[in-house]
């Protein structure tokens, strides 16, 4: 547990949230291996996790009938993946795979929504976070429709 | 706004008659990916050297066509060469991709001011670029390795369409396996059996390992992935004096003379095209500019 601990204070995501704070979401956690070409998610099954990426990269993908997967984004070492465990009705949107062996952090999202019912500060700080990774990702892909190297741009 | 970035060497290859073309002869027209391609030029006169500042253009004039801006991608060590790379796109870069080894091309320059490589000495250096955006960086590449001692960590952060639209494949490759160099690639579409990261260049922006507090970014790219560049830098405490961009627009005499590429109170051809962020930020958010 207090390893657990340790590796997630490291962790981007977590940097200056209390010690209090961690030890809740230690509760919550599990180390976690894939192996290279492993689904770590799955689109349509239920959102019980969300990970923090130590090593490693994944694909986020999305499936498309008769040309076979295609993806959308990568995601690495110092990252989230996941947020759908924090958004009824609770399911993946997309697949995600590992590309490369990748070690994580799961955290188990009932076990922390509840924790964040009964906690509401924990609550504000997990949902100031994930606002930030929504928005940031929410641009990022307006910025990659624009597909701004295309040959209507200038360059 | 001007400072003398560039300006010095630029005056050294224009020569006596600044609207004048220089000939030249085609040496190596490259093709780089399916629409984008490098023209490697010699002087016609023995011996000339076209010495020029990392991000300075020339105007290139395809005889009978027309003439038209493009940045300088060779290497500024080595002056006896001229290298440009541009996207087929009109009427005159078809005519310069059509050309053959050893036909005449007219060239006027350099002009304008160029990369602070100098202010980037003892900081990181962070090349941010996007699409073609690679080409007038790559001068910067070449002489950061050529004096390599002068900087802290130099990083490479590019961003391309698909993995069939990166440029300078092999010399990318070459750069990687360098341990001075740190790059980072992505492209906004995978394609193929590519297994490297997918997604905008700016979200590689918090992976890569500089020193925020102590470095200078040089962004160039289409004007709204340098925007949201600059947006992404700032929100990870870049100051934005410390960013610096490269502006395009439509640039015809190519010495300030015309007015055609008028940004704001300056000239990109003249003051440009490369600016400090902060210099520039307020006027291309205007919509009209």
């Amino acid at each position: 547990m207090e390893n657990l601990g340790r590796i997630l204070s490291e962790h981007p995501f977590l940097q200056g949230m209390t010690d209090s704070q961690l030890a809740l979401l230690v509760g919550c956690a599990s180390n976690v291996v894939f192996k290279p070409g492993e689904f770590i998610i799955r689109e349509g099954q239920p959102a019980d996790n969300f990970y923090f990426i130590r090593h490693g990269m994944v694909q986020i993908e999305t499936h498309i009938p008769q040309k076979g997967p295609l993806v959308i984004r990568t995601r690495h070492e110092g990252e989230v993946l996941g947020w759908s465990w924090l958004v009824p009705p609770y399911r993946w949107h997309f697949d995600a795979r590992a590309i490369e062996q990748t070690r994580a952090i799961a955290i188990d999202g009932k076990c922390l929504r509840e924790k964040c019912e009964t906690d509401h500060a924990l609550g504000y700080e997990i949902m100031k976070r994930f606002s930030r990774i929504i928005a940031e990702r929410l641009e990022a892909t307006r910025l990659q429709l624009m597909d701004v190297y295309g040959d209507s741009s200038r360059y | 706004m001007a400072t003398a970035r560039g300006t010095k060497k630029a005056a050294a290859g224009r020569g006596s008659d600044a609207m004048l073309a220089q000939p030249f002869a085609i040496r190596r027209v490259k093709n780089e990916t399916h629409d984008t391609f490098s023209c490697e030029l010699e002087p016609t006169t023995p011996k000339r050297e076209w010495p020029f500042a990392p991000g300075q253009f020339n105007m290139l004039y395809v005889f009978g066509v027309g003439e038209v801006p493009i940045s300088i991608s060779g290497d500024p060590t080595r002056p006896g060469t001229l290298i440009h790379t541009t996207r087929e796109v009109g009427a005159v870069t078809r005519a310069m991709r059509a050309l053959k080894v050893g036909q005449a091309i007219g060239v006027r320059g350099p002009y304008g001011r160029g990369w602070p490589v100098e202010e980037a000495n003892g900081k990181d250096l962070v090349i941010i670029t996007g699409g073609i955006g690679l080409a007038p960086l790559r001068p910067v590449i070449y002489h950061a390795l050529a004096h390599r001692e002068q900087y802290n960590k130099i990083v490479l952060l590019y961003g391309a369409r698909t993995p069939e639209d990166i440029l300078y494949e092999r010399e990318l490759e070459k750069w990687r396996s360098r341990f001075d160099l740190e790059i980072y690639l992505t492209v906004d579409r995978a394609t193929g059996s590519w297994c490297g990261n997918v997604g905008v260049v700016t979200q590689l922006i918090h992976r890569s390992p500089f020193d925020h507090a102590n470095c200078l970014a040089m962004v160039c790219g289409p004007e709204i992935m340098m925007r949201f560049t600059a947006l992404e830098l700032e929100r990870r405490g870049v100051a934005l004096d410390r960013i610096y961009v490269s502006m395009e627009r439509n640039m015809k005499c190519g010495i300030g003379l015309c007015g055609h590429c008028q940004l704001g109170g300056s000239f990109v051809c003249k003051d440009g095209p490369v600016y400090r962020y902060d210099e520039v930020r307020a006027v291309i958010m205007e919509r009209e500019v």
